[in-house]
């Protein structure tokens, strides 16, 4: 059951960082879907009107797409990148998904109120289109700061399996990565492609590897995605009822005593990708963005940091 | 006749080429009427499964060395195994 105001929970959090993503299923109303997908058109061919006049349409990983596919009588202002959101679309349909009350939940939880729009952009694969891209994640190399940017992938309609649904790697989001130093991993167990309902939204990390996939169906597939930055230090912005009674201690191991309901015990889970030793260090980057989202510097699971941390302490006992 | 170049890139859970294949990668530079390998599946569950089958591995990968600093993080899949096979077309 979602909070009034419709923010994310602390476990929907955790599941967030361990993840690096969230999926909605049709949250965003049919009415405001069909709006949508009447104005995409017109912000689909403003955006690649401008690459064109740049001359690199068709050379940034963007489905070639016909004149024919953007016809619109919708009229559209595009916000400048580093505006308020709230400042962003103030007419137009776009805005109206943005402002809908659970998607500001959302946004809100994640990156604070009134964020910073970076960009956004509209994804069209024409049916049957056999355009795909190379697995990648939206940014160049990360420092070791753990504040993070959102993206959201929007989809107004519904979207069969194989029909371009976005691939993506559950978990890939804490690795220090170029952006398309990750392009040769064609397959990786446990990857996923998006397919759902009208009205789903996804909600990535921005360090999510991801890549667009060929759409099989005989429907012209649209999505919306937009990046947001935040404007104040995320921490514990989301619905904290359930903080504290699901934040562990750093005595929450699982080679001692474990808690099974336990912000801890969701870090634990993997992907079936992370196998082996490497989930180690996975648990420890979990547990280190946590502590930046929580403000609790002495957040552990299993111990990792704190062993580390505390060794002076301990030696001096 | 000449000889064509299949390549397989296996990635593998640790280092060890007898454990877990996690992603995989195949290039195929034959004219497409040599054997492939399936998509949708791993195409062998742990790496000597691909010896097995005829593959000939060219290259293990080194083991990753941490600077100071950056002990714990955590980057590209680090267990990559590259193999090759050949046929005369």
């Amino acid at each position: 059951m979602p909070a009034d105001n419709y923010y994310l929970t602390t476990l929907e959090m955790a599941q967030f960082v361990a993840e690096g993503y969230l999926c909605f299923d049709a949250i965003v109303p049919t009415e405001t879907n069909n709006r949508v997908l009447q104005e995409l058109p017109a912000l689909a061919s403003i955006k690649n009107r401008a690459l064109e006049t740049q001359g690199i349409a068709g050379g940034v990983g963007i489905a070639p797409v016909s004149d024919d596919q953007m016809i619109s009588d919708k009229q559209v202002a595009l916000p400048n990148t580093g505006l308020h959101l709230s400042d962003c679309y103030p007419s137009e349909s776009i805005g109206e998904f943005l402002r809908l009350p659970q998607v500001q939940g959302i946004i809100h939880s994640l990156v604070g109120i009134d964020p910073i729009f970076d960009h956004d952009w509209v994804h069209l694969l024409p049916g049957g289109s056999q355009f795909e891209q190379h697995l990648h994640m939206d940014a160049v190399i990360d420092t070791s700061d753990p504040a993070f940017d959102i993206q959201l992938f929007y989809f107004p309609h519904a979207v069969a399996p194989g029909d371009g649904g976005t691939r993506f790697l559950p978990g890939s989001h804490l690795r220090k990565v170029r952006a398309e130093g990750v392009s040769r991993y064609q397959h990786i167990v446990g990857d996923r492609q998006f397919s759902g309902p009208g009205g789903t939204v996804l909600v990535f990390h921005h360090g999510l590897w991801h890549a667009g996939q060929c759409n099989n169906g005989i429907d012209d597939r649209w999505m919306y995605k937009i990046r947001l930055n935040p404007r104040v230090p995320q921490v514990r912005l989301w619905n904290t009822e359930d903080l504290e009674r699901v934040h562990n201690d750093f005595s929450d191991h699982q080679f001692a005593v474990v808690r099974t309901d336990s912000v801890g015990h969701i870090f634990r889970s993997m992907q079936p990708w992370q196998q082996g030793h490497e989930s180690r260090y996975e648990t420890i980057q979990r547990a280190r963005l946590w502590r930046y989202l929580t403000g609790d510097s002495d957040y552990d699971v299993d111990y990792y940091l704190t062993r580390l941390g505390r060794r002076r302490e301990l030696m001096a006992q | 006749m000449t000889e064509k170049q299949q390549v397989l890139y296996l990635w593998l859970a640790e280092s060890a080429l007898d454990t877990a294949v996690i992603g995989w990668a195949f290039y195929d530079g034959t004219s497409g009427d040599s054997p492939t390998i399936p998509l949708e599946d791993p195409p062998y569950k742990i790496g000597t499964d691909a010896l097995k089958d005829g593959w000939f591995l060219i290259q293990s990968p080194a083991l990753p060395m941490s600077l100071p600093g950056s002990e714990h993080n955590i980057s590209y899949l680090p267990n990559e195994f590259v193999f090759e096979r050949r046929f005369t077309e």
